[in-house]
C-alpha cells in the first residue's frame, strides 16, 4: 500500500515537473531583477484552489483534531521522528554538494537521534548545539548550478518550483534508507511525513490560516513567501535586501 | 509543504515592531535601536493584558520605531502615484491599524520567547541588525532588521524573518486589495479598516 501510494505520489511528481519544465525560460533582465517567474500562473491558480479545498476540507480539521487529541510532547516526537528518518537521505544529498562537513554533521545528527533519542523520537542533537543539516536534493542541483526555473504550485503539496519540483522526485531515492532491505523505515517514512505535516499545520494553525483564508490573495502571498524563504535558504540574495529606502517619494504618506 | 521551522518563524513576524533622538545613525545607535525595539515588545507580551488593548500598544510602538511613512508607501507601490494626498494620509492611518492588529494578533505565539540582537553591519546608506529568535519549544531562527535615517530619526523600515520582508509581503497584500475592488484606493482603505 505505502509503495503504491509512493510509486503514485512520484509519478504524479515526476509528470508535473516534466509538464512543467519542458519549456518557459525567464527573460534575463526580468531575472536579474528577481522578478518572479510565473509562466503557468493560471494552472497554479487551478491547483491552488484545489489544495485550498483539501486543506480545508480534510487536512485542516485532520490536523485540528490531531494536535486536540495527541498531547503537544508527542506532536514534537513524532515530527523528530520524521526529521531524523531523512537525514541519511540529506547526507547523501551534502555528498553531492561536495560538503563533507554537512554530510557529516547529517550523520552525526542521525546517530546521535537515533541512538540517545531512542530510534529518533527524541532530539538531544540538538540540546548538543549539533547543526542543523539540513538539505535536499533541489539545494544540489542548485549547488550544480541548476536555475530556479519557473514557480510551481504541486497538488497535495503546495509551493514549489521546477528545479525543486525535480528534486522532491530525486529525494524518494536518494535516502539510502529506502534502498535497504527489509527494514522497517521504509514503511515508516511516508506515514511519518504525513503526521508530521498534520502535527505543522495543527500547531501553527494560525499562521497558515492567515496566509490561506485571510489574505486578499493567498496564491500570490503564498507564492512571495514560498520564494523569498527558498531563496534564503539557498543562500541567494534576495531581491529585498537592496530595497534601499532613499529612492521611493513618501510625500504624502 | 512549509517547514516546521520556518513556520514557527512566520508566526513570529509579530515579534518586530526604538526611536532614538536625531543623532548620527551607526553601528551602535542601529543595534540600541533594535534592542529597545525588542525590549519595548517583550513588556507588553509580559503584562498580560487582553489581546484588544496589547494592539493598541504594538500600533504605538510600530509608530514610534518604524518609518511608517516609508513602509506604507512602498506597500501601497505603484497605485501611489495616483492617489490623492487625503488617500495617502488615510491609507497611512489605516494601514498602521492593520498592522498592528495582523501582527500584534499573533504575539501570543511569542510569549515566553525572547529576541537578541547577534550582530550588525553597513549596508550601503542603511544598517542591518541581525537577531536570533528564541520560541518556545521550537529551533532559534534568523530575525533581520533594515534601519535607516532617512526621515531624519534613526527608524526601521524592513524585517526579514527566514528571509521573508515585510515589504514586499506587504506590497503584494495590498496590491492584491486594490485588484480586488477594481483598483478603488478608497474602497481598499475601508477594506484595510474593516480588518482592524
Amino acid at each position: 500500500m505505502i509503495a503504491l501510494l509512493k510509486k503514485s505520489a512520484t509519478a504524479l511528481v515526476l509528470s508535473t515537473a516534466v509538464l512543467t519544465s519542458a519549456c518557459a525560460t525567464q527573460d534575463p533582465a526580468a531575472k536579474a531583477a528577481g522578478e518572479i517567474f510565473d509562466p503557468y500562473e493560471n494552472t497554479n491558480r487551478s491547483v491552488h484552489q484545489f489544495n485550498k479545498g483539501l486543506d480545508r476540507y480534510a487536512f485542516r480539521p485532520a490536523s485540528k483534531g490531531y494536535v486536540a487529541v495527541v498531547p503537544p510532547d508527542m506532536v514534537t516526537a513524532f515530527g523528530n521522528f520524521a526529521e531524523n528518518l531523512s537525514k541519511p537521505g540529506d547526507a547523501v544529498n551534502y555528498l553531492l554538494q561536495g560538503n563533507i562537513k554537512g554530510a557529516g554533521q547529517a550523520l552525526g545528527r542521525f546517530a546521535v537521534n537515533t541512538v540517545l533519542g531512542i530510534g529518533g523520537l527524541g532530539d538531544p542533537a540538538s540540546d548538543f548545539k549539533m547543526a542543523e543539516a539540513r538539505t535536499d536534493f533541489g539545494e544540489t542541483l542548485h549547488v550544480w548550478g541548476a536555475g530556479e526555473g519557473a514557480y510551481v504550485e504541486l497538488p497535495a503539496y503546495g509551493p514549489s518550483t521546477t528545479r525543486d519540483a525535480v528534486g522532491i522526485v530525486v529525494d524518494f531515492f536518494t535516502n539510502p534508507l529506502s534502498q535497504l532491505e527489509n527494514n522497517p523505515a521504509e514503511d515508516l517514512q511516508i506515514p511519518a511525513e504525513v503526521v508530521d505535516q498534520l502535527g505543522n499545520r495543527g500547531t501553527y494553525s494560525d499562521t497558515i490560516d492567515s496566509i490561506l483564508y485571510e489574505s486578499a490573495d493567498s496564491y500570490a502571498q503564498g507564492r512571495q513567501i514560498y520564494l523569498q524563504n527558498r531563496r534564503f535558504e539557498l543562500g541567494q540574495e534576495d531581491a529585498g535586501s537592496e530595497i534601499d529606502p532613499f529612492e521611493l517619494d513618501t510625500g504624502g504618506f | 509543504m512549509l517547514r516546521r521551522k520556518f513556520l514557527a518563524s512566520l508566526g513570529a513576524i509579530g515579534a518586530s515592531f526604538a526611536a532614538l533622538p536625531a543623532f548620527a545613525l551607526n553601528e551602535s545607535s542601529a543595534s540600541n535601536l533594535i534592542t529597545r525595539l525588542v525590549t519595548d515588545i517583550n513588556k507588553v507580551i509580559a503584562s498580560g493584558k487582553s489581546e484588544r488593548s496589547m494592539y493598541g500598544d504594538f500600533e504605538r510602538i510600530f509608530q514610534r520605531y518604524s518609518d511608517t511613512s516609508y513602509i506604507a508607501a512602498y506597500a501601497m507601490g505603484v497605485d501611489a502615484r495616483r492617489a490623492s494626498s487625503a488617500q495617502k494620509r488615510a491609507f497611512s492611518d489605516a494601514f498602521q491599524g492593520y498592522i498592528a492588529k495582523k501582527y500584534g494578533s499573533r504575539f501570543r505565539e511569542f510569549i515566553g520567547g525572547r529576541l537578541e540582537v547577534t550582530g550588525v553591519k553597513k549596508v550601503k546608506k542603511w544598517y542591518e541588525v541581525s537577531c536570533v529568535a528564541y520560541l518556545r519549544g521550537q529551533s532559534p531562527f534568523e530575525v533581520t532588521f533594515h534601519v535607516s535615517n532617512r526621515s531624519g530619526k534613526d527608524l526601521f523600515f524592513n524585517m526579514f524573518i527566514e528571509g521573508v520582508n515585510l515589504l514586499l509581503t506587504e506590497r503584494t497584500e495590498i496590491g492584491a486589495i486594490i485588484d480586488r475592488n477594481g483598483g478603488d484606493i478608497d474602497k481598499m482603505i475601508a477594506d484595510l479598516r474593516a480588518m482592524t
